[in-house]
């Protein structure tokens, strides 16, 4: 029994952003990495399935990046996987969803995993695409934005998120990849004894042509500041004196004071 | 220009930001159809072909069959672009249809540019322009991005079908938990991830209760359990239209301020100036909502007192 994770190294989404020079990515300096969001429930899940089934089942976490990324990859073999892959790839942030697709699934192919996780989607780029496109091309059953799971007795059942809260249940055959969303557990904190462990697991580094990476589909330009279209007053400046002019901004533009607040 | 539309039913209603499609549509001046796994008494009016499958036969969610029906529209068709709402059933459908034509997939459209496309990313703090090589593509439109329009007409009316096989079987669906209503409250005041630690959400609860109001969330606040699911605000929670609505510590991601870019009156309390909640914000306060908050709600005490 063998699951594969993926996980992508993000910038923290609090940072100061510019674009690079050819205007196809960040300005990464001064940036921190961290963990995409749903790829951490993507781990979490993968670590549950292993403590629920126990035994022999193993838990490889591969990513895709420039070197950077093996300080998330390690972080993941923390909470508890048990061997990571470092496709060591610079250009990785200017690739398209295809490209890596075609990586993933070129490790993939003939490693027979019963489970692929990944995340729905990333928060840099959000393509949504990645974890589909791996399963197209190995032909495994897919459904993505889990936020359940359960394997039991063979039978594998997974909930959706839907629109306005709605949830769909399905039931799927393995081989199957999910892409998870956020919500679908709580990722655990690793632990001092299993940071000290985990420096002793295996990292395998690998390179694009290695696994067979093709030519992109789309190409990228124009990375920007997203203009805020926004006419709205920005205030800063101490809490005390700040509170005075809301009071009065509000005042001036609503009636929620007016009446005496809404009750 | 020929577009293919890919329609999607919601517990057998046609659902409403299909007319979003429409409007991208409009906005290119293409020669339009339509795919869709519907009820045939819910089928938009537009001059155009539909290549309609039944939803009865075919279920709400099926991908591995929704995607040989799309398949069958393509192969008609012959489109240009095949567009889907970026939504759980379009998101899960685009990339295995661009497989299937073997072409791009543009995720998240927000505009068109020249020969691209315009997608916000790093949660919307930033964009770029995607062009496809490809002859054709596959795209999703973000939500909102495209005003919702209302073609006329009367459409030509295929019937598709498709090998019912699949690895996915779809059990049904079960109603949001249920909860409070916040579509009436007049004032609400959202916790988002920033306020860091549970504790913290009693700040924000302060200053709904000083206004009178209700408290929302974010989707990572109910996630962690600190407040209940029923006020989760956004496209996987409710969408409000209140007088005042105060967002604390929310970056505003495209998911959030669908649900509340209609509020009246619209506050962000934010230490990131960049935060796309920016967008939407009538005032923008930047500060720590840790030392602001309780300020603010002693000011309002004070002058409703
Ligand atoms: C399919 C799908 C559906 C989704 N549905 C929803 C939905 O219905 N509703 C929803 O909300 N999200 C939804 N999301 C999630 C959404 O994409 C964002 O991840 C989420 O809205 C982020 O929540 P946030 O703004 O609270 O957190 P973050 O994005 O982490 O933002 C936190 C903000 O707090 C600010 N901050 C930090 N510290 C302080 C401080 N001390 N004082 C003031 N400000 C501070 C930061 O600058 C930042 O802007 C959905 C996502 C997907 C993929
Ligand atoms: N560079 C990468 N390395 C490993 N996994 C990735 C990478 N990029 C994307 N993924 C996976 O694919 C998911 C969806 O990404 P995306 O299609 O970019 O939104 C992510 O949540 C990851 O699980």
């Amino acid at each position: 029994m063998n699951i594969l994770v993926c996980i992508k190294q993000i910038p923290d989404m609090g940072g100061r952003f510019s674009s690079n020079t050819a205007c196809t990515w960040l300005d990464e300096t001064g940036l921190v990495f961290r963990m995409n969001d749903c790829d951490e429930y993507a781990v979490e899940e993968a670590l549950r399935i292993k403590e629920h089934l126990g035994g022999t089942l193993d838990v490889t976490v591969l990513s895709i990046g420039a070197a950077r990324v093996v300080e998330t990859i390690r972080k993941a073999l923390a909470m508890g996987c048990d061997r990571g892959v470092h496709v060591d790839d610079p250009k990785a942030p200017e690739r398209d969803p295809w490209q890596i697709a075609s990586m993933i699934a070129g490790y993939a192919k003939g490693r027979s995993y019963d489970l692929v996780f990944t995340g729905m989607q990333s928060e840099d780029r959000g393509s949504a695409q990645v974890g589909v496109l791996v399963a197209e091309r190995l032909a495994y059953s897919c459904v993505t934005g889990i936020t359940g799971f359960e394997w039991r007795d063979g039978a594998v059942t997974a909930e959706r998120e839907l629109e306005c809260g709605r949830r769909g249940l399905v039931r799927l055959t393995l081989p199957a990849l999910l892409t998870c969303q956020q919500g679908l557990n709580t990722p655990r904190y690793p632990t001092l004894p299993n940071i000290m462990k985990s420096k002793k697991k295996e990292i395998i580094v690998l390179h694009p042509d290695q696994l067979g990476v093709e030519a992109p589909l789309t190409s990228v330009g124009g990375f920007r500041h997203h203009e805020r279209k926004t006419s709205g007053l920005f205030l800063d400046g101490d809490a005390e004196a700040l509170a005075g002019q809301v009071v009065a901004l509000l005042d001036a533009n609503t009636a929620v004071l007016r009446k005496g607040g809404s009750r | 220009m020929k577009i293919l539309l890919a329609g999607e039913c919601r517990e057998g209603r046609l659902a409403e930001d299909v007319f979003e499609l429409f409007g991208f549509a409009a906005s290119l001046d293409a020669e339009v159809s339509l795919v869709i796994v519907g009820s045939p008494d819910d089928l938009p009016a537009f001059e155009g072909r539909i290549y309609f499958a039944d939803v009865r036969d075919y279920g709400e969610y099926s991908p591995e069959v929704h995607t040989r029906l799309v398949m069958r529209a393509v192969d008609q068709e012959r489109p240009d672009a095949v567009v889907f709402l970026h939504s759980s059933y379009g998101w899960d459908l685009a990339p295995r249809v661009a497989s299937a034509m073997n072409v791009a997939q543009v995720s998240g459209v927000a505009g068109i540019d020249g020969e691209g496309y315009t997608v916000d990313c790093c949660n919307g703090k930033m964009r770029r322009t995607v062009r496809p090589m490809t002859s054709s593509v596959v795209l999703t439109l973000q939500p909102g991005a495209f005003s919702a329009r209302t073609p006329q007409g009367v459409p030509e009316v295929f019937r598709i079908d498709a090998d019912p096989d699949s690895t996915v079987e779809f059990l049904g669906s079960r109603p949001p938990e249920a909860g409070v209503d916040l579509s009436r409250a007049s004032v609400i005041v959202s916790a988002g991830r920033g306020v860091g630690k549970k504790e913290n959400v009693d700040l924000v609860q302060n200053l709904a209760a000083a206004l009178g109001g209700e408290i929302g969330a974010s989707r990572p606040v109910v996630d962690a359990g600190w407040l209940e699911r029923s006020r989760q605000i956004g496209t996987s929670g409710q969408s409000v239209s209140p007088e005042l609505y105060v967002a604390c510590g929310i970056s505003g991601a495209i998911q959030h301020l669908a649900g509340m870019k209609e509020a009246g009156f619209i506050l962000a309390v934010n230490t990131d100036r960049d935060a796309p909640i920016g967008d939407v914000a009538d005032l923008f306060v930047v500060a720590d909502l840790v030392q602001f908050l309780p300020a603010l709600t002693a000011k309002i005490e004070a002058r409703l007192r």
